[in-house]
């Protein structure tokens, strides 16, 4: 397994090496990671082997779909099509010269990109993988747990009494299906973006805004009237006080999101930076004698990455149920001051 | 800066894909999945206290069996023990009628010696009379037969009956 993985991880970054030689010299090993990490209109899995993913662009309104391979040539340099270019990773217009143009309002890209096309694979395996664990359980009735259903449901139970059960209290049964969706969602999105050639759609920042934003929204609409007076009219504060706290607390909701957003998108980023940079080092010294070196520091941090990908789904979804218990909780002793929101 | 911009793409289809992907979850996977446990979860808490409601029932039982069992022994013992009382006083008894029976047989007995002996002596008695008596008359009637004799005799009388 371990040296599965070693020899498809080394693939990678010899065909990333050929390609940054092709295109004119110097391995810069930055260039490499923050390829590997962004987003892209194919899907590269080794050398020869890419998929020309679909570009969906909005062009003032009226969609425009076709292949990103269009963007290539023959000897797979950029070019040109139907006035748009690819540069830096973004489609652009372009002007006359090929060169984006100055002009670049109301052009909404919507494309199916490397991320679009990992996160349509991980709910394909989300969907096989707990559609079959839910045909266990009416097949099983009753019954002792069996197959992928006993692997599953250790974890599920520990989503529930652990995360749901000791974070919102009573009303942990409506906010089961979110946490428990979230939980899978960022686990299995974490680990597909360990596999070689996966995308790293966790460790994009726009997948974990979304996730966070929410976490936001069910925070605030689940919020009653306890938790908007201690907003509002913090308890043991002093009236004066308020034009400070109400700020303040406001900022506290979006806080709370914004470190859930960051955290993860930092976490997943940092492991996949560290991996791609200790395979970089072979590059650098441009000797195979610290390929033994890099190869076993980057086995060591995969399996901190492995931990790491579990670890970030636990404390996300630990996290937004302790949220969802601050806005449901209900504070009807006069004497507690505490906010309860463990973000502190 | 490129790392940190979220893409217009990757937010819509993330926000489209997940919130369709947690509703199907929810209701195809989710909701059996949870029923599923909840319902194991009762049955088997139903199981355990239907399973520790029958032990103590058992140990119930189990108590009840023993003071039955016990009070069956005592019961025995005192049966047991009044039989025995029974059966000695009844041997008691019966030796004392036995030896009332055998003294009062031996007094009858002894009376019956008595009386039979008192009757074998009157019967000697009698005997002994009537042989002297004829013992007596032999003698005489031999003695008599010549007249001095008798008159011998006819002396002795007359010598006894002394006249007053």
């Amino acid at each position: 397994m371990k040296k599965l993985f070693i020899l498809l991880f080394s693939f990678l970054t010899i065909s990333a090496h050929a390609e940054a030689a092709a295109e004119g010299g110097e391995f810069k090993p930055g260039d490499l990671i923050m390829h590997h990490i962004a987003d892209d209109y194919t899907w590269h899995f080794a050398d020869g082997v890419t998929l020309y993913l679909p570009v969906i662009l909005i062009d003032n309104g009226t969609p425009k779909v076709f292949s990103s391979s269009n963007f290539y040539d023959e000897n797979h340099a950029l070019v040109p099509y139907e006035g748009y270019v690819l540069n830096h990773g973004h489609i652009y217009r372009a002007d006359a010269n090929g060169q984006p143009a100055a002009d670049q309002s109301s052009l909404l890209d919507f494309s199916i990109t490397k991320n679009v096309a990992s996160l349509f694979a991980s709910v394909i395996l989300l969907f096989a993988v707990f559609l079959t664990i839910a045909g266990s359980y009416k097949k099983n009735r009753g019954k002792a747990p069996n197959g992928i259903q006993s692997f599953f449901e250790p974890i599920i139970i520990f989503v529930r009494d652990e995360i749901a059960k000791g974070n919102i209290g009573p009303k942990y049964e409506r906010y089961m299906p979110y946490l428990l969706t979230i939980f899978f969602f960022i686990w299995f999105n974490n680990l597909l973006g360990l596999m070689p050639g996966g995308a790293n759609l966790t460790g994009n920042i726009a997948v974990t805004l979304v996730l966070a934003t929410l976490t936001l929204l069910i925070t605030v609409f689940s919020g009653n009237k306890s938790y908007w007076s201690h907003i509002f009219a913090t308890p043991g504060v002093p009236a004066w006080l308020a034009p400070i706290m109400i700020p303040v607390e406001l900022i506290g909701i979006l806080t709370k999101p914004f470190s859930l957003m960051v955290r993860l998108f930092a976490n997943i980023t940092a492991g996949h930076i560290i991996i791609l940079s200790l395979f970089s080092l072979i590059f650098i010294f441009q000797s195979v004698a610290v390929a033994p070196i890099s190869v076993a520091f980057a086995i060591f941090m995969f399996f901190l990455e492995l931990l790491v990908a579990l670890l970030q789904a636990y404390i996300f979804t630990l996290l937004s149920a302790m949220y969802f218990g601050g806005a449901v909780e209900e504070h009807d002793h006069v004497g507690d001051h505490g906010h309860g929101d463990g973000a502190h | 800066m490129e790392l940190v911009t979220p893409g217009i793409g990757l937010i819509f289809w993330q926000t489209v894909t997940f919130i369709v992907v947690l509703f199907l979850l929810s209701k195809f996977a989710w909701k059996p999945i949870m029923n599923a446990l909840h319902e194991r979860e009762t049955s088997i808490e139903n199981a355990l206290s239907a399973a520790e409601k029958a032990k103590l029932e058992m140990q119930g039982l189990k108590a009840e069996n023993e003071k039955l069992l016990a009070e069956a022994r005592m019961e025995r013992d005192k049966i047991l023990k009044e039989a025995s009382d029974a059966g000695n006083a009844l041997i008691e008894t019966a030796k004392q009628k036995a030896n009332e029976e055998g003294s009062r047989m031996i007094a009858q007995a002894r009376e019956s010696i008595e009386n039979e002996k008192r009757a074998a002596i009157t019967e000697v008695k009698n005997m002994a009379a009537v042989l002297s008596v004829d013992i007596a008359e032999r003698i005489l009637r031999k003695e008599l037969s010549n007249p001095q004799a008798q008159q011998e005799l006819a002396k002795d009388y007359i010598k006894e009956v002394t006249l007053n």
